[in-house]
Formats: structure tokens, sequence, C-alpha cells
């Protein structure tokens, strides 16, 4: 009960952030709020028994992004534009993606279901080999390092690509435009 | 129906904010407020992976090994899956901010409307 009064109260946190960032215009603040908004979640995810996701959330999500965002404010401008133009046409596109999909999460088991699907196949065999014969007490290093070690190699290949971009990106030859040609 | 609710409000709400996510990355004219937007999805993406790995009355997976009583341990997969997704995220959010600053260079704006008309612009002085 009390695990539900603490879950029910940092999502309707969350919420109140994701609408405070949708509604406000000055991007240091948005930024700071979604940093805010990753780290409510960080504790969700402890509450939802993922202290390892949580970690690495707490981390990377609210600290690492939110210092990447700051370090790219430096040269960009602090406030956003206003407009005028109405936006109906994605608020339909919205409301009309949000009913398919709770639509399809009906049919979900229920939250926290110990019969469920997910629960049935490879997870029990994890956790019962974790310290028989691994040795290592957490299951989560364990599934990712003795039996997941490709997803591993696969994010590092994915880290290394996207700091290669990045420096290509801002570093790279840049191309000088006149006005006779055509970029596009 | 009203049952429905209870028994899975968390992923009812997760919609709700993922949907709070892509509405701010489809409308929000602001290159910088996309992305964040586009973190936003994300991150409610990941809720939805922790919520389906959740067995009430379960504890974190972390394996006591001369217990009592048998423990009931949450899901450890969802955990995996969704530890590489944050770090592949950050990946991606880095090289969208590179795109964003590259882009300020160009044409001097991070506003969408502004570099289209800005684009426009170009094409038709290049077909004077």
């Amino acid at each position: 009960m009390a695990s539900l009064i603490i879950n029910i109260s940092l999502v309707g946190f969350m919420l109140v952030i994701a609408l405070m960032i949708l509604s406000s215009r000055r991007l240091f603040a948005v930024i700071v709020m979604s940093g805010a908004y990753s780290l409510i979640s960080a504790a969700m995810f402890i509450n939802l028994d993922a202290v390892d996701v949580a970690f690495t959330e707490a981390a990377v999500g609210a600290g690492f992004t939110t210092v990447l965002f700051m370090a790219a404010m430096a040269w960009l401008p602090a406030e956003e534009k206003r407009r005028e133009t109405p936006r109906i046409f994605p608020l339909l596109i919205c409301l009309v993606v949000g009913a398919l999909l709770m639509w399809g999460v009906s049919y979900l088991p229920a939250l926290g279901d110990p019969n469920a699907a997910p629960h049935q196949y490879v997870a029990p065999r994890y956790l019962a080999e974790s310290y028989d014969k691994w040795h290592i007490p957490n299951a989560v290093t364990m599934v990712l390092a003795s039996y997941r070690g490709f997803d591993t190699l696969g994010e590092v290949v994915v880290i290394f690509t996207g700091g290669l971009g990045v420096l290509l990106i801002l570093t790279g030859k840049r191309r000088v435009r006149t006005d006779k040609e055509d970029e596009s | 129906m009203l049952d429905v609710l209870i028994t899975h409000w968390n992923y009812f709400i997760v919609v709700f904010l993922m949907m709070i996510g892509l509405f701010i990355v489809i409308s929000s004219m602001n290159l910088v407020k996309k992305l964040v937007g586009l973190n936003l999805f994300q991150t409610s993406v990941f809720l939805f992976y922790i919520s389906l790995g959740k067995i009430s009355g379960g504890t974190a997976p972390i394996i006591v090994a001369k217990a009592d009583a048998p423990i009931l341990y949450s899901n450890p997969l969802p955990h995996v899956l969704i530890l590489t997704a944050i770090v592949v995220g950050v990946a991606t959010t880095a090289l969208g901010l590179a795109l964003v600053l590259r882009i300020k260079a160009s044409f001097d704006s991070i506003e969408e409307d502004a570099i289209l008309s800005e684009k426009r612009n170009i094409r038709r002085r290049s077909l004077l």
C-alpha cells in the first residue's frame, strides 16, 4: 500500500513536470526540468525493483544528458520563439495514437501479475542459475555479462559511432555556401 | 472497465506521458525542445518496460545466497534491456545536439519554420 502511494505521487510529479516542459518557452528551464523528470523516473525504477536501471538513469539520464544539453546551450539562443499557429493537427495525432496504445495496453497482463508470460520462460532460469552456476549475486549484471555480452558489444559500437558522428559534425570540413549553389 | 483501469494504471499513465513527449516532438518548432521531448518519450518507454518486469511482492533481483525462505525476485530481463537502451539514448541525444549546433552555424536559427523559409529563399535565389 505504501509503495502504491509513493508510486502515485511520483507519477503525479512526472505528469506535472511533463506538462510544465510542454508549456515553458525558456530552454534552460526546460532542460533542467527534463533532468528532474529523469531523476524522478529513477526513483520510480527503485520502487519497481529495478535498482541497476535507477543508478544508470540517475547518472546518465539525469546527469550526463543535462550536462550535454547545457554545454550545447552555450551556442544556442535561450528562448523559444512565440508562435501563433494552432497546434490542432499534432494534438489529433497524439490523441489517436494514445487511444490506440491505451486500447492495446489494456490487454496486457495486470501490473505485478506473477503468472504473466514475461516471467515464465528465461527469467526463472536466470534467477536460478545466477548464484549457483556463475556465483554472481546480482542477476542483472549476470545476464548482461554472461548471457547477453553481444548486446553490450553492440552498445559500444553504437556509442563509438555516435561519438565519431559528433566529432565529424562539429569539427569536419565545412562547405562554404554561395548564392549560386543549391544545397537541398 | 474500471478494474482494468486499476490493475493497469501504470501502463495508462506511461501512455499519457509518452503522448506528451510525442506532442512536444511534433508540435514544437524549436529543435532543442524537440530533443527534450524525445528524451521524455524515451524515459516513458523505459518506465513501461520496467513496469512489465515488476512482480507484486517481489524484490530487486539480487540473489540472497543463504535465505531461510524462498524469496520472490522481480524479472531481471527488462532491466538488462533498458540498461542498454539508456546508454544508447545518450548517444542519440549527443548526435542530435551536434546536428542542432551545425544547423545553428549554417542557418543562424534553431526554429524549424525560420530554417525552412531560409532554405526556400536559398532555392529561389539559385533559380534566378
